[in-house]
């Protein structure tokens, strides 16, 4: 079963060709890569498929369901969450209150104006779920934009992730981080994509890709080159020669 | 005297808080100065006005023009604003200002652009605590406000939607990619905004024991005032500001002289504009959030 799926998705801005004829899939439970130097088009990939942009060609199948044309806050709904490349987080909120604002919001405006606890107790849970699963309960009433960067990056996660996504989409999850804290990051994806999780990331960090997905894309210049396991993806000629280089040679 | 003159200006004070709330609400969400607020407080304090003259309860005039308000606050988003969403922020200001010219003629034309007066035995109680004199109408003006402010903090701050409110506030983007729906969450602002300023029409209605279909204007531009002064990014700053431009203006009247109070007011402003121009708690710039 496929989550997401592209069909030849094509992005124009003016005259410039963003993304040509883009077609890719995520496997339910799998973790997909997208991989290719700057300006290749991956984040421009990330807000097609998540209605920012919209494709000028093709279309974006989310669950068997064509979002191409739908708004995103609809998108997001239905079961796709990001994070971003820049952390993108809220200047007023605490940690607590980022892990409610992302949640679907059951019934309706009457609802929306109760406390969260008669409103949606389940929204409630999710988030402390979510608080534990990151190992962020120290930082709950902490105003999030006050925090170092890689507990930044945590609480920007644990948002996505109280949308209860079936595909979650990670833009540079590790940029900026230490060995370390992308150690501790791969293993909390492993553990999300055990629950059942699909994720799509775009990175930079080759040893971090290679040894967290299952599949990987390769986007030069809008066109996807390539596509494999890592390891195929790792010695394919057109890829070393695109991107790699020698160093992963 | 002093003590006298500054519950008097707490009283009108708390008049203008509640349209500076009204006014940033929007403003805080879309960026968008809904001028038609000015006129929507003028609506409810005429329809107030009308439930009170029959002699009814006043939280059924509160209630009557509170609703009043909302609706042709949600009525302005829908044809004022919606249409204009992507269009370059001047574009539907100067549509709400058109808006607040036919609510100022509709107004004219059914009640007459002469002053309406409150029969003059209404909430004349008062009570001498000390030198003071407070009176009745002058509690019920600040308990109101007091109340009404409450709910709006527990709102933005306690609830679902609020958070929804913040969220686009600070980065509309980022929001609507976390699945926050910009048009529900504007539809409330302007139900909210309108809420309000029907609430404080009635208020101001009592404070002045009389109406006029120009009172908007005349409330509306020192409610502006009130929140540049407080610091437009920051919804509180009018519970600061409200009350300091109330006071301001009742001491000016007081000891200066009434020619002076609109120099006193709009002189305060423009001083902020130049010295602080993110407000009296409005935060630095970077605060703000960054767009997409």
């Amino acid at each position: 079963m496929t989550v997401l799926a592209l069909n030849g998705v094509g992005k124009r801005f003016g005259g410039i060709q963003a993304l040509t004829d883009v077609s890719l899939e995520v496997p339910a439970g799998r973790i997909v890569g997208v991989i290719g130097p700057n300006g290749a088009g991956k984040t421009t990939l990330f807000n097609v498929i998540t209605g920012a942009y919209r494709a000028s060609s093709g279309d974006v199948l989310l669950a068997g369901n064509n979002i191409t044309q739908w708004p995103s806050h609809r998108i997001m709904q239905s079961g796709i969450a990001r994070t971003f490349q820049n952390i993108r987080l809220f200047a007023s909120m605490t940690v607590w209150e980022h892990l409610l604002v992302a949640q679907p919001r059951a019934g309706g405006l009457w609802r929306s104006v109760m406390p969260i606890g008669w409103a949606d107790a389940e929204a409630r849970t999710r988030a402390e779920d979510a608080l534990v699963f990151f190992g962020l309960e120290q930082y709950r009433d902490v105003i999030a934009r006050t925090l170092p960067y890689g507990i930044q990056r945590k609480v920007e996660m644990a948002r996505a992730l109280t949308a209860q996504p079936k595909l979650l989409l990670l833009d540079e999850p590790v940029a900026g981080m230490n060995a370390e804290e992308a150690d501790e990051l791969r293993a909390l994806f492993h553990g999300l994509n055990a629950r059942g999780l699909s994720i799509l990331l775009i990175e930079h960090d080759m040893p971090f890709v290679m040894s967290l997905c299952h599949q990987l894309y390769v986007l030069n210049f809008g066109v996807l080159i390539a596509e494999g396991t890592p390891d195929a993806v790792r010695n394919d000629p057109v890829v070393l020669d695109a991107y790699l280089g020698t160093e992963a040679a | 005297m002093l003590l006298q003159q500054l519950v008097n200006g707490l009283t009108l004070g708390a008049v203008y808080t509640l349209v500076a709330l009204s006014f940033s609400l929007v403003m805080g969400i879309l960026s968008v100065l809904n001028i038609a607020i000015g006129e929507l407080f003028m609506l409810g304090g005429y329809l107030g006005f009308a439930i009170i003259a029959r002699g009814l309860p006043l939280p059924l005039a509160m209630a009557v023009a509170m609703l009043g308000a909302c609706v042709v606050a949600v009525i302005i988003q829908k044809i004022a604003y919606e249409p204009l969403r992507d269009a370059p922020l001047i574009t539907p200001m100067l549509s709400t200002l058109g808006f607040s010219i036919i609510l100022q003629n509709v107004v004219t034309n059914v009640w007459g652009s002469d002053p309406l007066q409150l029969p003059s035995e209404m909430f004349d109680g008062d009570f001498q605590i000390g030198p003071v004199r407070i009176g009745v109408m002058q509690i019920v003006v600040i308990g109101v406000t007091i109340i009404l402010v409450g709910a709006v903090a527990y709102l933005v701050q306690r609830t679902p939607a609020g958070r929804a409110l913040r969220a686009i506030a600070e980065n509309r983007d980022v929001a609507r990619l976390l699945g926050v729906s910009v048009s529900k969450t504007t539809f409330l602002a302007f139900a909210i905004s309108g809420l309000l300023a029907g609430a404080a029409g009635v208020l101001i209605s009592l404070h002045y024991a009389a109406i006029t279909p120009y009172i908007g204007v005349d409330i509306g531009l020192k409610a502006i005032a009130v929140m540049v002064i407080g610091g437009t990014t920051r919804v509180w700053g009018a519970l600061l500001a409200g009350p300091l431009i109330g006071i301001a203006e009742v001491l000016t009247i007081a000891y200066g002289g009434s020619q002076i109070r609109d120099l006193v007011v709009y002189g305060l402003m423009i001083l902020i504009l130049l010295l602080r121009p993110q407000g009296l708690l409005g935060g630095a710039r970077s605060d703000v959030g960054q767009r997409v």
